[in-house]
């Protein structure tokens, strides 16, 4: 009841909720704390991937979840928590529309051009 | 577009091998089965604590103490895996909770039987977390994308467990008569109820077909149970101990060990919540529950005189 349950990036569906819930309950019993998602970056120079999510009541408290849940085996240096409601992501099923600006852009890739031989050999 | 086109086009991206995201348009029942599914395997993997962490404080040395408490703190590892992808369907975690502490939620079977010597540890690393090891094999294909990233993680923590059971089992029949003995007693105990982890044969399996075609499942409960079989049956003549099945035999034409049949009255009397120890599983789950709400206090108390005295400070 102290923290509302958050819509994750995921449940984009307002219905959703609804239809999940067997009780009809008008008051959230949810007390699980907000969701953070977890990002790890597996070595140095790596770039940090998606891992996971859990509960925490803040910030410092998330980490420290992070560490235990999604680094038990030196998975990651490095750890990013961020609030899973501050997260927007495109939808799946615009994929096609949403990226199709590239589609007509082969000229953007090496393959597009051809080169003498000579100079291919020397670089 | 309508409900039957979306479904078609649906059926044909898993026909394809895609993968289904949290955001991508599913079935209802799509959705609803997998929430079924892996919230059973969350609880599994919770209950699953108990009758191992049951030895933790009588574990016969200090590398096997901080083995099996290793062990212990990744179940509940897996449970959170397995909790935070539920939820990637809409599934509240308080629900899936609640469901389970209320006795509404199903769980692995096999965590409703006892766990009465040391030599049940070392079996249940081998047998229980072998067949573990082969369903979440095939799940780590499934077709939803986070129930089968939680499962690629799992299995890569899953093996470590079967080997320390595995390096146990072969330690103890190599050991002295008595060892010998509790560690045949532990496999005669363990072995048919880790079969009845599979679920029922395929003809009384109401969900299979609609898991398989939906690509959640690719093998059915009987042909992984019959891998479990195999590769079970050659390590236990390995460290030469007996299989408790006099059924059990060798077919040199399908390559099969081929065994007896299971006690399906035993199975369902234990999923409906009359095993040994489902009453006592279940006690054991809501006390944790209620003795660790100290800590949940404390956790919200901290954080909240941490934001007071950053708004103070600003």
């Amino acid at each position: 009841m102290r923290y509302p349950s958050r819509s994750r990036l995921s449940t984009h569906d307002p219905n959703l909720k609804e239809n999940m819930s067997e009780k009809n309950d008008t008051e959230s019993k949810d007390t699980q704390w907000p969701l953070w998602e977890v990002f790890t970056q597996p070595r140095d120079g790596k770039p940090h991937e998606h891992a996971g999510s859990l509960h925490a009541p803040d910030a410092e408290m998330a980490l420290e979840n992070a560490r235990d849940v999604y680094a038990r085996r030196k998975e990651a240096v490095n750890i990013w928590v961020v609030p899973s409601d501050q997260i927007v992501a495109s939808k799946g099923e615009d994929a096609g529309p949403f990226f199709d600006p590239a589609d007509d852009k082969p000229y953007r890739h090496p393959q597009f051009y051809s080169v003498p031989r000579a100079s291919k050999r020397r670089s | 577009m309508d409900e039957e086109s979306k479904k078609e086009k649906f059926q044909e991206r898993i026909d394809n091998g895609e993968t289904i995201e949290p955001k991508d348009w599913m079935p209802e029942r799509y959705r609803k089965q997998l929430i079924r599914m892996m919230s059973q395997h969350a609880h599994s993997e919770v209950v699953g604590m108990l009758p191992e962490g049951n030895w933790i404080t009588r574990a016969p040395s200090l590398r096997r103490k901080m083995i099996l408490l290793s062990k212990v703190q990744d179940e509940a590892g897996h449970g959170l895996y397995l909790y935070s992808a539920t939820e990637t369907l809409g599934a509240s975690r308080q629900e899936v909770i609640d469901q389970l502490l209320e006795g509404k939620a199903k769980y692995s079977s096999i965590f409703n039987y006892p766990t009465l010597s040391w030599a049940d540890v070392a079996v249940i690393g081998w047998l229980v977390d072998g067949a573990a090891i082969i369903n979440q094999t095939m799940l780590a294909r499934s077709s939803y994308g986070p129930y089968s990233r939680a499962m690629v993680r799992i299995c890569k923590e899953e093996s470590f467990h079967k080997k320390q059971g595995y390096e146990m089992v072969a330690t103890m029949a190599d050991g002295t008569p008595e060892q010998q003995e509790m560690i045949q007693d532990a496999v005669d105990r363990w072995w048919w109820p880790t079969l009845m982890m599979f679920g029922p044969h395929d003809d009384d399996s109401p969900n299979s077909a609609e898991l398989i075609k939906w690509g959640v499942k690719s093998k059915t409960n009987d042909e992984l149970r019959q891998s479990f079989v195999d590769r079970h049956v050659s390590e236990a003549h390995e460290v030469g101990l007996e299989i408790p099945d006099e059924d059990l035999e060798y077919n040199e034409e399908t390559g099969h060990w081929e065994f007896g049949e299971i006690d399906w009255d035993e199975f369902w009397n234990v999923v409906k919540g009359n095993g040994p120890m489902n009453k006592e599983r279940m006690k054991s789950r809501r006390e944790a529950h209620e003795n660790g709400k100290w800590v949940r206090e404390a956790a919200e108390e901290y954080a909240r005189k941490k934001r007071l005295a950053k708004e103070k400070a600003s």
